[in-house]
């Protein structure tokens, strides 16, 4: 709570001094004298400030969401959706595909050591030159809308998913995977029966990452192609008709979208370990002699 | 252990892992259940070779209790994980029920019981025993009526849905037991299954084990630190003695008698056993120096 006032009360300083000179020059040119107090006064209620207050980005937010009936091109609501859906569309796509890649990276040699560069090369370009690329050339084979964006969010979500994954795969110590051999299991029930579950706590970790990734990378996509609807589309067209308000209040719905999606991975994990066995935090294990 | 007498009358269906038996069964003066000659086993490690078996001979018949025991590095444990096939000898031959380690394990012959419980953690006490059996394909009535039969047998049957944490050490070994048991092996592996215990919970296995082996005529091969363990389980104790790990002695404890409460380890004939091995343990270690 301490922390929040502060941030507040430092908000609100930067948006008075930020403002200043332009609160300052806009009173002069309406012929008025500018006072210091007049001057703070215009700085918290400009129309374009280079920094928005806090009250206009929750009153933004507030007509926005709840002002504008749902499927209106200016409900913030409508474009969170649109950038949601692709979001969740990339996550799955670049888990699955993030899922995929560990099980061949854990069984086959050969696959790590062919495309373990490639995977790592693939993250250290950046996104926002890649973005328009994909979009292009598929916008060229005929894929518009959802899809691209999704491909986007998947490219950069996949990552952690195989880097968590092949180590949770490969997470089960010796004498566990002994067991298996003493069995003579096959690779297939090893997977099922011991790799998967013994690295389910890595997958939601890694998970966590990835949706967050997941919605960046579809705002990115959103940003460069002059989409019609989306956060990113919302911030592209607040910074080009200068309404810093507008992008303040997408880019708060954007945190606030991540945040509730991570929160749904964490009450999936929660639900998993229960599930599983997993020893409530805190408790000592009960000797039973 | 009365109620485990009585389950143990009733055993459970025949069930036979599906493979081939051996070609020659043969008559009833039984083929060794083990036969080593010359085994050795040499690791290359950066310090140049190490000899963790060298030059073993040793027939163990169907229905014996065979203890090794001798200081770490002797390669007791590893001529138990050769017979598993969890390691591959170097030189010499090794034959499991007549056929190689490997097709032994493969036709699934014995269970291994090891020094930690190597329960799964995410898995309930009874679906941890029930794990080779699922890895067998065996159907899930049968698996139901296996399960519960040998938790009965090592006295946890209340603890059928209790997850590995919520037992004590002792309550997991014997579980990992059951798992060894439940496919019904007619050989048992066990690699210092007790080491981890303290002496009172000890006693109190060695006493159950000694009660199951007697009931179901398994062939059992012990590996263990302790004298008075060794002794009292065993009809024979093989003595081995380090670099290069080697059998130096193997003490026939068959007049100790197939009954054994307790207090036999007092017996002038048990103490007179022990010595005999403390001897040849101290001659092991005077070639050494």
């Amino acid at each position: 709570m301490g922390v929040v006032l502060a941030l507040l009360a430092g908000w609100y300083l930067a948006a008075l001094f930020g403002n200043w000179n332009g609160a300052a020059d806009a009173l002069a040119r309406a012929g008025a004298i500018p006072d210091a107090e007049k001057i703070a006064a215009a700085t918290m209620a400009q129309e374009r400030p280079v920094v928005p207050a806090p009250h206009q980005v929750v009153s933004e937010l507030w007509r926005s969401i709840v002002g504008m009936p749902l499927g209106s091109k200016r409900s913030l609501l409508t474009h969170a959706w649109v950038t949601l859906s692709a979001t969740l569309m990339g996550f799955a796509i670049g888990s699955l595909l993030g899922i995929a890649l560990a099980v061949a990276i854990v069984h086959l040699r050969s696959v790590e050591a062919s495309l373990m560069p490639w995977i790592v090369a693939s993250q250290t370009v950046p996104i926002l030159a890649v973005a328009p690329i994909i979009i292009v050339a598929l916008g060229a084979a005929g894929l518009t809308g959802l899809l691209p964006k999704a491909v986007i969010a998947a490219y950069l979500c996949f990552f952690p998913v195989t880097v968590g994954m092949v180590k949770g795969l490969n997470a089960p110590d010796r004498i566990q995977r002994d067991l298996m051999r003493t069995y003579s299991a096959s690779r297939g029930q090893i997977l099922a029966r011991l790799r998967w579950p013994a690295a389910l706590p890595y997958l939601f970790a890694s998970l966590k990452i990835a949706v967050a990734a997941s919605l960046v990378g579809t705002i990115v996509a959103e940003l460069p192609t002059g989409a019609q609807a989306g956060l990113g589309a919302r911030l592209l067209a607040g910074s080009y008709y200068g309404q810093t308000i507008q992008i303040w209040a997408a880019l708060f719905a954007a945190a606030a979208l991540s945040a509730l999606l991570v929160q749904g991975i964490g009450l999936a994990e929660a639900a998993t370990a229960r599930a599983l066995g997993a020893r409530p935090a805190g408790r000592v294990p009960r000797s039973a002699r | 252990m009365s109620r485990a007498g009585a389950l143990a009358l009733k055993q459970p269906p025949e069930f036979e892992p599906a493979a081939p038996r051996a070609a020659q069964e043969g008559p009833v003066i039984a083929a060794p259940v083990i036969a080593a000659r010359g085994l050795s086993l040499t690791y290359t490690t950066a310090d140049g070779p190490v000899h963790a078996l060298s030059n073993v001979d040793l027939a163990v018949a169907p229905g014996e209790f065979v203890s090794f025991i001798g200081p770490s590095g002797c390669g007791k444990t590893t001529l138990l994980r050769c017979v598993a096939d969890l390691e591959q000898p170097t030189g010499g031959e090794l034959t499991v029920n007549g056929v190689g380690a490997e097709a032994a394990r493969l036709r699934r012959d014995y269970g291994f019981v090891f020094q930690a419980p190597a329960l799964y953690p995410w898995r309930t006490i009874a679906r941890n025993v029930a794990l080779p059996l699922e890895i067998f394909g065996v159907p899930r009535a049968e698996r139901r009526e296996r399960v519960a039969h040998y938790l009965d047998l090592v006295q946890l049957f209340g603890f059928a849905n209790k997850f590995p944490w919520q037992l004590s050490g002792g309550m997991q070994q014997r579980a990992s037991i059951a798992r060894a048991l439940c496919f019904d092996p007619k050989l048992l592996l066990m690699d210092e299954p007790f080491g981890a215990l303290d002496e009172i919970v000890r006693d109190h296995l060695n006493a159950q084990l000694l009660e199951l082996w007697r009931k179901t005529a398994k062939t059992v091969l012990f590996v263990t630190h302790s004298i008075p363990e060794a002794v009292y389980l065993s009809t024979r104790v093989v003595v081995m003695s380090p670099r290069p790990g080697r059998i130096i002695d193997i003490v026939d404890c068959t007049a100790l008698g197939r009954e054994r409460p307790l207090e036999i380890r007092e017996s002038p004939e048990f103490l007179r056993l022990g010595q005999r091995v403390r001897e040849g343990l101290r001659a092991g270690h005077a070639y050494d120096a």
